[in-house]
């Protein structure tokens, strides 16, 4: 190992090479952050009801994703059939679904669906998935807070709010 | 600063008086931490018990960044001092990140397919998580690659500051893009959205998973310089004896 290495003047050599990485550093940093910003519509997961009904490349013709909350009320179930709405509180849409749904699925919660639109504000999806929030609490804080009245509509729920903004 | 801690042989001693404390933080946080994550620790509200994977697949999580930070700041000294301990630091934090990440992946598909439905998606978390994967697995094929130990030290070292862009990439990815898996939990603005009674248990797990890494840490440094030291001696060895076996030699 080098431990009586003879002290040698590169006080200026490790400054330049410190400059240099540093300075490398910083057009990587540029470089990665116009890369993302130019992906970031390409990125999206799932496009929410809102962007469906105001973005305009939004593919008609394939197979995309749909996130949201499932409207309380709105889930029917015929035979293995099941219709829901998926909602992001301010636009809505009509979700058609043959198929086994996860166990989180319940009305109220985020899902995200893959499917083809079928009709102006029609869906039908072939996969149905849960999302869920970063809340984690017992269930009995859960009951409480609700019985308290002090339950935020926003808290247990996913998929609102959370659109292609970075 | 560099400099105290860039003299192998005082980072040896200082690495063998911290070593059993590890093992035994390790040892005791982990202990507690589990029977806590699995006995005391409630069931959640939504996804019951299947939340108790949470407590190995989070701390695996920040292990799987914090070792890959740790790799990039050694590796940036290495570039710029030139101290060998650093790249020996660098080169032995990537196998064990590259586990962390391992168990993070694991744990995350078990727990994607119980709550989500799904075993994996390709959203920009798991996607990014997934690339740091790779990343680690590169660094670790790079470093080998060269006959040369120097060259693809440097060569590791430049592609683990180049590989750094993916770490915030990685934690921001639940806010800058709409993705399956939900944002961050405890390192959030406004606090942990999780109830005390699990909070305490994951960070009881996540001190264990730091304990143990520092102690794998310091053996893995340890047995590299050991092999060097080996090495060397086995080259001084020849060099005076050249017809004689190495160990012979190094045994005069």
């Amino acid at each position: 190992m080098t431990t009586a290495r003879p002290r040698r003047p590169a006080f200026t050599r490790r400054r330049r090479r410190l400059y240099l990485l540093g300075a490398a550093a910083v057009v990587l940093g540029l470089a990665a952050m116009l890369i993302l910003n130019a992906f970031e519509d390409n990125l999206v997961f799932f496009y929410s009801p809102t962007d469906l009904a105001t973005r305009t490349d939004v593919p008609r013709d394939r197979l995309i994703r749909i996130g949201g909350l499932v409207e309380k009320g709105s889930v029917a179930r015929q035979g293995a059939e099941v219709r829901f709405t998926v909602t992001d509180t301010a636009n809505r849409l009509a979700v058609v679904y043959r198929g086994i749904l996860p166990d989180l699925f319940r009305e109220g919660q985020g899902v995200v669906a893959q499917g083809r639109l079928t009709a102006p504000g029609t869906f039908e999806a072939r996969e149905v998935l849960a999302k869920h929030d970063e809340t984690y609490m017992p269930r009995e804080v859960a009951d409480a807070i609700k019985r308290s009245g002090q339950w935020k509509e926003s808290e247990g729920k996913a998929g609102a709010g959370t659109g292609a903004t970075p | 600063m560099v400099n105290i801690l860039a003299n192998p042989a005082r980072f040896l001693r200082l690495a063998g008086a911290v070593l059993p404390w590890c093992w035994a933080a390790a040892a005791v946080t982990g202990g507690v931490g589990l029977w806590l994550a699995v006995f005391v620790s409630p069931a959640d509200y939504q996804q019951g018990d299947s939340v108790r994977i949470m407590y190995i697949h989070v701390p695996a999580a920040w292990m799987a960044l914090a070792a890959y930070t740790l790799v990039a700041v050694f590796s940036a000294v290495a570039l710029v001092w030139k101290h060998p301990l650093a790249h020996i630091v660098a080169g032995a934090a990537v196998p064990l990140g590259a586990g962390f990440t391992a168990i993070c992946l694991v744990t995350g598909m078990l727990w994607g397919k119980t709550s989500w439905g799904t075993w994996w998606v390709w959203d920009a978390r798991l996607t990014s998580v997934l690339v740091l994967f790779f990343l680690y697995l590169g660094l670790i094929a790079l470093r080998g690659a060269f006959d040369d130990a120097e060259r693809g030290n440097r060569a590791a070292a430049l592609l683990a500051l180049v590989g750094f862009v993916n770490i915030p990439i990685i934690k921001f990815s639940v806010d800058w893009w709409a993705t399956l898996h939900q944002p961050a939990s405890v390192l959030r603005i406004g606090g942990p959205a999780i109830h005390p009674s699990m909070l305490w248990p994951l960070l009881t797990m996540a001190v264990a998973f730091m304990a143990y890494f520092a102690a794998l840490l310091i053996l893995s440094v340890r047995a590299e310089i050991a092999g060097r030291k080996l090495q060397a001696l086995l080259v001084a060895a020849g060099r005076n004896e050249p017809a004689a076996d190495g160990l012979q030699g190094e045994a005069r």
